[in-house]
């Protein structure tokens, strides 16, 4: 056996295994380093030769993407069904239903609204109705906006946020307050501190809570890891 | 005589809203979906760490508890998370991009082009669409890919960034905190705290969605707001 013969058969040998592991089907994948996509061999984390895993292009093979999906929940701006649907029925209605197709529920929306001044009217023994808000909305105007145009307008060109002060409506940031913005603009009437606990009103324009020790100052993808 | 009219209303309008629990901002939004792998928790929308990218975060399946619940939570396969963009102002998607698990790894499609026929309550995955992958992040490893359009993915649990008191406001909305409202500072109690979710992540150059259509306030009279999308998230079910 000369060393040509030798060389030639751990040509022979590598190339087989190379085959080998071409032919192999686990994905579950035998993580080696350095591994990249256009190798030839299945390695790193691929789920087949030079595809899948966290790095390469998919491995479609034995993938089914098809078939037809139906729509069982949507959120555009937060707390809306949550808050103002009322009943389990309304609220399912509205989860299977499309953004531009929402009339029927502004006047239940507009409803909820009312009922709860009305619950604070009767408890502080006056009538208490809406009144326009920091944006002047009366409440029909409010409702509308709420139920048909439930979206999060997201402005490209910054800042976002979906109230900061100054602007309203661009985005939303993990930082926003949105339930304190909520509750304003719907409790707070045109000044904002329409019930903000003063002056013996009731508190209803803030929850008191903040992001506590939450970090929002997190590269992408920008939410910190989950808690153990 | 306040507290006799207080205890009154309880019997009254207080119990019709009684009926009215809470979880926001969409957890647990409604009885069909609580609890179940389409539930929705909440999304953002934000200018990125790049100015000229959008960042869409859809949080789903919360609130899970840390460790072994949120270690075991999954994606569903048969459920597909939207980001649906809207860029005419219509409030009907004009581009939608789609995430959908499978294994180990979430596969997302888009931005595509919707056609108005086919936009709505039911969605084919576009296939040929295909945009980019990576593997579902656990709690011990985070995995980011971006592809060749400057698209970034990530999938998998993250801490619940929401924060609400939310029982004092169940309190609040059935009267049973009437008058006095919400707690003061020292006193509320945030209860997502302690909470994880499932996120799904994209951060996209604001290019590839097209230019935004006029903000949607000036519709109702609120004018001066810059140009701006409408976008929504949807989770739909394999049927």
């Amino acid at each position: 056996m000369n060393i040509r013969y030798i060389k030639l058969s751990a040509l022979v040998f590598c190339i087989g295994l190379l085959f080998a592991q071409c032919a192999d089907d686990d994905d579950n994948g035998n993580v080696i380093e350095a591994a990249t996509c256009d190798d030839g061999i299945q390695n790193g984390d691929e789920e087949g030769i030079d595809c899948g895993g966290t790095a390469c292009p998919p491995c479609f093979d034995g993938l089914d993407f098809s078939g037809t999906y139906r729509q069982e929940d949507i959120m555009g701006r937060p707390g809306i069904n949550t808050v103002f649907s009322g009943t389990d029925m309304v609220k399912n209605n509205f989860n299977t239903t499309m953004v531009s197709d929402r009339e029927v529920f502004q006047p239940i929306f507009q409803t909820t609204l009312e009922a709860y001044h009305d619950v604070y009217g009767s408890a502080l023994g006056v009538e208490l109705d809406y009144e326009s808000n920091i944006l002047g909305l009366d409440a029909a105007t409010f409702t509308t906006v709420l139920a048909q145009f439930d979206a999060l307008q997201v402005a490209p060109e910054g800042p976002t946020t979906y109230f900061n002060g100054t602007v309203a409506l661009t985005g939303r940031n993990l930082t926003d307050d949105v339930i304190d913005i909520s509750l304003t603009l719907m409790f707070g009437g045109e000044s904002g501190t329409r019930f903000d606990g003063n002056n013996g009103t009731p508190q209803l324009t803030s929850d008191g809570v903040g992001p506590g020790n939450r970090n929002f100052s997190l590269p992408f993808p920008y939410l910190e890891s989950p808690l153990n | 005589m306040k507290k006799t009219k207080f205890y009154a209303l309880l019997g009254g309008v207080g119990i019709v809203l009684a009926t009215i629990t809470f979880i926001a901002a969409d957890h647990i939004d409604s009885p069909s979906v609580a609890s179940t792998s389409v539930d929705i928790a909440d999304f953002y929308a934000f200018e990125g760490d790049d100015p000229n990218s959008t960042v869409l975060v859809a949080t789903m399946q919360g609130p899970l508890t840390p460790g072994s619940v949120t270690t075991n939570a999954q994606f569903d396969e048969d459920v597909v998370v939207e980001f649906n963009i809207d860029n005419t102002g219509d409030f009907v998607e004009d581009l939608v991009i789609q995430a959908v698990r499978r294994d180990s790894v979430m596969y997302f499609f888009g931005p595509s082009i919707v056609d108005p026929a086919n936009a709505g309550l039911q969605s084919m995955i576009n296939v040929d669409d295909f945009s980019g992958q990576v593997g579902i992040s656990t709690v011990d490893e985070t995995f980011t890919t971006t592809n060749d359009d400057g698209i970034t993915f990530f999938a998998g649990p993250r801490r619940d960034a929401f924060y609400f008191d939310f029982n004092q406001f169940n309190q609040v909305v059935s009267g049973a905190a009437a008058p006095v409202g919400f707690l003061p500072p020292a006193e509320a109690s945030d209860f997502f705290e302690n909470f994880n979710v499932l996120a799904v992540v994209v951060e996209i150059p604001n290019a590839l969605l097209g230019d935004a259509p006029p903000h949607v306030a000036g519709a109702v009279g609120i004018n001066g707001l810059p140009n701006a999308y409408n976008v929504w998230i949807t989770t739909k079910r394999k049927i």
